[in-house]
């Protein structure tokens, strides 16, 4: 199995979805950050089968856990400090979300008013349905 | 401050004091003639719908008050790309209140976020209309006499009529109330108005035929086919008479059921249903006027 050297201080994401883990790299906005970024593809996993996994080296207050929160809740996060985990973060989904996904809806009023931010709130949390906060149009594509 | 986005912003107990006003109004129109006076309505209308619109300049010309506005997208501001907030922050300097009707969901919530002046929403694309929600409930309740306990169906369009979802968002809240939707596949009420009730464990049925069930029905709720939401001229001629109301169908339908229709009527009912005593579609105009003016009173917070 590939090995990737642990990291001293900075995060890791375990337990993403497999073929996943570019998706948050992109939502986390990890493409424009200067930091060290490792990216686990398909790693074998006893509960999961195959996984993907991130490692990060920055501080975990750079993180937006709400839009991490939102594309998986089920992500876990280890909060790396001199080399060991001195934290696991739980998330929950969040009650809403703000400029992560756009509303697709051609009817929607974001389809022209300028600078108005798209907000999705959750609907229903047995589902983990997401709605437009303005037109009430389902999200139907969780990241 | 208060807006008006959804029937929902209002608890059953707030409609039903905004009900009490509205009956007092229709039996007293002469006591608030001039509830209104010096207050002025913007009726920001981006698309056309004489109907409402006339409505709302009824109802506040009624209350003494003064109405502005304009009534098509092409002779506003939008013309020129002005942004909706930016619209109704300069509405807010002229009127004391605004309704907004707007082809795109959502408009008259982002102008309600901007504005210093209470905004009604007036229907927003294939959303929500709630004044006509509240047109619909006041109707049922002054001549069925009570808002729980019916069974109502709902023909026509359910998937693009925003009359309906509303209509269907505010029942929910009352008692004992059974849903029949009465549509053909392609118009089918959307999946989050199943959903909700499926969550609130309300009793719904589906039926092509509005004859299956006619005789189930305590009132029974028309709507037309609209031309403007098919994308394609074709979907709309093949579907447009699917559903037509005619005395022969009212034969099997119960002595008191109430037909309901927000109006404008195409051929959905036929004319020769007009005179029937059940036909209360003509009556639900009017109980619009007095439901506007029962809201534009309560949010300007003259009652």
């Amino acid at each position: 199995m590939l090995n990737v050297g642990q990291i001293e201080e900075g995060f890791v994401l375990d337990h993403i979805k497999a073929g996943k883990s570019m998706d948050i790299y992109e939502h986390l906005g990890l493409d424009k950050m200067d930091c060290t970024v490792a990216i686990i593809k398909n790693a074998r996993s006893k509960v999961m089968g195959k996984k993907d996994i991130l490692k990060v080296e920055c501080d975990i207050d750079t993180l937006d856990l709400n839009v991490l929160a939102f594309i998986d809740h089920n992500i876990t996060i280890n909060v790396i400090k001199n080399g060991v985990i001195v934290e696991k973060k739980v998330l929950s989904l969040p009650q809403s979300v703000k400029n992560v996904i756009r509303c697709h809806n051609p009817r929607c009023i974001t389809s022209i008013e300028q600078g108005l931010p798209h907000i999705f709130f959750l609907a229903d949390e047995a589902t983990e349905t997401y709605r437009c906060k303005y037109c009430e149009e389902k999200y139907n594509e969780r990241a | 401050m208060r807006h008006l986005m959804s029937p929902l912003d209002f608890t059953t107990e707030e409609l039903s004091k905004l009900f009490d006003l509205a009956n007092d109004i229709e039996k007293n129109p002469g006591k608030y003639a001039h509830a209104c006076d010096g207050k002025i309505l913007a009726t920001c209308f981006y698309e056309p719908s004489t109907r409402t619109r006339l409505s709302f300049e009824s109802a506040m010309t009624r209350l003494g008050g003064s109405v502005i506005g304009f009534s098509d997208a092409n002779s506003s501001s939008a013309a020129k790309g002005e942004s909706v907030s930016d619209t109704i922050r300069v509405i807010s300097a002229y009127a004391d209140i605004c309704a907004m009707r707007h082809p795109k969901e959502g408009a008259p919530m982002v102008a309600a976020s901007r504005s210093l002046i209470p905004v009604i929403n007036a229907g927003d694309g294939g959303h929500q209309h709630p004044t006509q929600t509240l047109t619909d409930l006041l109707t049922i309740r002054s001549l069925h006499g009570d808002l729980n306990n019916f069974t109502i169906g709902l023909c026509g369009d359910l998937k693009f009529g925003r009359t309906v979802h509303s209509l269907i968002n505010a029942l929910v809240r009352y008692e004992n109330i059974k849903f029949v939707f009465i549509s053909p596949p392609e118009l089918r009420v959307p999946d989050y108005v199943t959903d909700m009730l499926d969550k609130k464990q309300i009793a719904y049925e589906e039926v092509i035929k509005l004859e299956e069930v006619m005789g189930d029905l305590d009132m029974l709720y028309m709507t037309r086919v609209q031309k403007e939401r098919f994308f394609n001229e074709e979907d709309y001629i093949r579907l447009k008479d699917f559903y037509i109301l005619t005395p022969e169908k009212m034969e099997l339908a119960k002595e008191n059921m109430l037909i309901l229709h927000p109006l404008p009527r195409v051929n959905e009912i036929s004319v020769e249903v007009d005179d029937d005593p059940r036909a209360a579609y003509f009556k639900q105009a009017q109980y619009g006027v007095y439901v506007r003016m029962a809201l534009i009173l309560t949010l300007l917070e003259l009652a």
